[in-house]
């Protein structure tokens, strides 16, 4: 292993493959923070760059400097302005944007920051360790597993329930779990509830959805309300990128089982940073102390810190399956595989052993990514954070531009606006009524997964025994009872 | 949520990148002027990779002057096929890339128009299909699989990365059936995406997969599958391990085509002139570059030819629906 890491030592430390991570964070810093264009589609633009340039590593490590970037400035909107760009990133708004909101958006992006930095970076010394032995691993997961870990990740709305009003937080799952159900799912050849719209047949896009839940109704409440914008702060609190050495002791343990359990999540082909993050969450906030676990949703550093480093661990977790296997396990990863392909590399088991330095190039280039991404972001922060202080007059505008944009640029699809206003217009009255609309989102994000698997594992097992034969699928189910009852139980007797 | 699109900026922006990076262009002999392609599915699909591979070709070829995409999914296609025909008089200078789905769909009526609608320009390149195996599966020829599905119907799924009456379907339902056995009672899995099918057939779930040949290529080239078959009518020189269907004793074959269609109403002069750019491009070195990087088969149907392969498709997938209940 030492020596494959000299080998990724000496390829990735060549001039050209150093410009291409700065070049590659860069880029996709930058494109990732518009909601919108998430890490996919970054790619998906590099890619005809990346191949032009024809020597594998230099375009392999420029991708995944693209992707890290993508990940990282992906958090910004989530943070600021509430508008989640990609589905890993929603329950970073969690907590997130109540920070900012309250005046600590320094503090807040910084915290993402270093989540992201450590969470990545711990990630890849788990991938460079583990990479082998961990193909084996991805495949012990079959449907019966996967619909588990999603009732697993659904249970994470039990976190939300906690601070409000339970049945109004399953109220709202289900409404999302409905909502998943419009299109073509991947079992039914016919379009279902579609009204004989061919807009609708894809179903709803998330980012329309996760733009009408969250940026919208937050627009909105702004304009409604002008005591909202920015609380009780001046504007140098705003670009205070202090943590304090409490707060520091509080995030580290966070982080620290973040990284592992996000890594491990990731290397699940299909389950990826989104479950990751929620499934962080709810983890952390349940292990959390009962006067902490009450700041969860207000602003709680814990609750941002935790989805930030789930979801760059489960990034890097998600190479395993692609390196080792050639499987690709998310949207991105199977773009990058075609990119691969078209560089003649084949991703498999050999690739260790026939191109060992395109693989540790991969690996050396994510230690250098990450490193560049934090010593890039972090002097950014003060001025990135100063979007808060622009006058409401020109702040609400850009808010709403930025949904719209986001909403348009997904699918290239005017429909999608309207759907985004009449969704918005819901929310927002949903908002009034005090229903959390986090959950709503969970259930749709999930909802087709859930669907899938579960059908899916019927047809296998003729019937719902696979819950009961398959060990690993009970003992998950468990686990998703266990996180469901232990926060009432925990509020009954301790 | 894993359907998205370039807007048409970005996919301009992409091609500019392409070719300003791209080769210089061979001046003198050009055909067309330009080409607009029309995609009707999100950024890096297997349409976009055709549309974009294609345009690169003619390009860097100097057979058309400039190329430029547009990415418009929805419908599962229809989104963009009923654009072309809405917008038909005003669309002379664009091609549509499609492939064997716009049979499926028109049949099933996802939506409501068929090729038939379309001025069908030229099938250009296809990928057969192939049923693969784990490569430590005990079974190793059709006729393994097949004793093993008489043994045990219910325990010999098939998976494939497509719905249940797609094309991963009725491939498996295609070559059971010219095996002799019912096609309504093989157990077919669906997943979303090839690359979720295929880690299900590596984990065990699935006993065997159907998928594209030039998939299972790469796959079997890294020693993790068996390729039980392949659904061409000779073994195919990228791959010749891999037996065909028919040598087996299974009379059937299977082409995935794409192929690139225009408006209705096209002036003849243009059509033909889209058709000579494309028959030259097979013998240049630009699109034999694209091709290889891609593991494309070359597979010229212009014109007439289309319709007659095109019609010959929908009997066969069309009979074959029809008896799985799909129609």
């Amino acid at each position: 292993m030492l020596e494959g890491l000299l080998i990724g030592l000496g390829a990735a430390f060549s001039f050209q493959n150093i410009i291409m991570v700065v070049l590659g964070c860069l880029t996709g810093t930058f494109i990732g923070m518009l909601p919108g264009l998430g890490p996919m589609s970054i790619i998906a633009i590099m890619i005809p760059i990346a191949i032009t340039i024809g020597d594998p590593s230099a375009a392999l490590i420029l991708l995944a400097g693209v992707y890290y970037g993508a990940i990282f400035g992906g958090s910004t909107s989530s943070i600021l302005l509430n508008a989640p760009g990609v589905a890993g990133t929603v329950a970073t708004s969690f907590d997130g944007y109540p920070m900012a909101r309250g005046g600590q958006a320094g503090k807040a992006l910084t915290v993402a920051a270093i989540a992201s930095f450590a969470g990545g970076t711990i990630g890849a010394v788990l991938l460079m360790i583990f990479a082998p032995a961990l193909s084996t691993v991805a495949l012990l997961f079959h449907s019966a597993e996967y619909f588990a870990l999603m009732v697993v990740g659904l249970s994470a709305i039990a976190a939300f329930a906690g601070s409000g009003n339970v049945a109004k937080a399953v109220l709202m799952t289900l409404v999302g779990l409905m909502m998943a159900t419009v299109g073509e799912g991947a079992l039914f050849n016919m379009p279902r509830f579609t009204m004989g719209l061919m807009d609708l047949q894809s179903g709803f896009s998330f980012i329309t959805l996760a733009m009408a839940m969250f940026a919208l109704p937050e627009a909105i409440f702004l304009v409604m309300n002008p005591a909202r914008s920015v609380q009780g702060s001046s504007k140098n609190d705003i670009k205070d990128l202090r943590i304090t050495r409490k707060e520091a002791s509080q995030i580290a343990p966070v982080i620290g089982r973040q990284s592992i359990q996000g890594f491990f999540i990731g290397v699940l082909p299909g389950a990826g940073a989104t479950i990751a993050s929620f499934l962080g969450y709810a983890v952390e906030r349940n292990l959390a102390p009962e006067k902490e676990q009450k700041e969860f949703g207000k602003g709680s550093v814990k609750g941002l810190a935790a989805p930030e480093t789930a979801n760059n661990a489960a990034c890097t977790g998600s190479f395993v399956p692609l390196l080792t296997l050639g499987i690709p396990g998310s949207g991105t990863t199977a773009i990058l595989l075609g990119a691969l392909i078209a560089l003649n590399v084949t991703p498999g088991p050999r690739l260790m052993t026939d191109s060992p330095e395109i693989f540790w190039a991969v690996i050396v280039s994510m230690y250098i990514g990450n490193i560049v991404l934090l010593i890039l972001n972090l002097p950014l922060i003060p001025y990135i954070a100063r979007v808060l202080s622009i006058p409401r007059t020109y702040l609400i505008p850009f808010i709403l531009f930025f949904t719209l944009m986001g909403s348009y640029i997904g699918q290239n699809n005017s429909t999608e606006l309207l759907i985004l206003v009449g969704f918005g217009v819901c929310a927002t009255i949903l908002k009034f009524a005090d229903y959390p609309l986090a959950p709503l989102l969970i259930g749709f994000i999930l909802g087709s997964m859930l669907e899938d698997n579960f059908s899916r594992s019927m047809q296998l097992y003729d019937g719902i025994s696979f819950i009961f034969e398959r060990p690993m699928t009970s003992g998950l189910i468990t686990v998703a009872i266990i996180l469901i009852v232990l926060p009432s139980v925990r509020a009954r007797f301790f | 949520m894993t359907i998205f699109n370039f807007t048409r900026r970005v996919a301009i922006a992409a091609s500019a990148a392409l070719m300003i990076a791209g080769p210089g262009y061979a001046g003198g002999h050009q055909v067309v002027e330009s080409i607009h392609f029309l995609i009707p599915g999100g950024a890096g699909g297997g349409w976009d990779g055709t549309a974009r591979g294609t345009g690169e070709a003619l390009t860097g070829a100097g057979l058309v002057g400039s190329a430029s995409y547009e990415n418009m999914s929805g419908g599962g296609g229809g989104k963009a096929i009923g654009y072309l025909i809405e917008n038909a008089d005003s669309l002379h200078g664009t091609l549509m890339v499609n492939s064997t789905p716009i049979v499926i769909r028109s049949l099933t009526g996802v939506f409501p128009h068929n090729f038939r609608d379309l001025t069908l320009v030229s099938g250009t390149i296809g990928d057969y299909a192939a049923l693969v195996v784990n490569a430590d599966s005990n079974l190793s020829s059709m006729s393994d699989l097949i004793s093993a599905y008489d043994a045990d119907p219910s325990g010999t799924a098939i998976g494939g990365g497509s719905v249940p009456g797609g094309m991963d379907h009725l491939v498996a339902a295609m070559v059971m059936e010219a095996a002799g056995k019912d096609a309504l009672n093989v157990k077919y899995i669906p997943y979303d995406a090839g690359g979720k099918a295929m880690a299900a057939l590596l984990s065990g779930e699935i006993k065997a997969l159907s998928t594209g040949f030039s998939e299972a290529v790469a796959m079997a080239q890294a020693g993790e599958v068996k390729i039980l078959g392949v659904t061409s009518d000779a073994r195919v020189d990228a791959f010749a391990d891999a037996p065909t269907m028919k040598e087996q004793g299974i009379d059937t074959n299977f082409v995935n085509w794409r192929g690139f269609f225009a408006a209705p109403g096209l002036p003849d002069d243009k059509l033909a002139a889209y058709q000579d750019a494309i028959d030259k491009m097979y013998a240049t070195p630009e699109w034999e570059a694209v091709r290889a990087r891609n593991g494309w088969v070359n597979i010229h149907n212009p014109g007439d030819k289309f319709q007659t392969f095109l019609e010959g498709q929908e009997k066969v997938i069309g009979d074959l629906m029809k008896k799985l209940g799909f129609l």
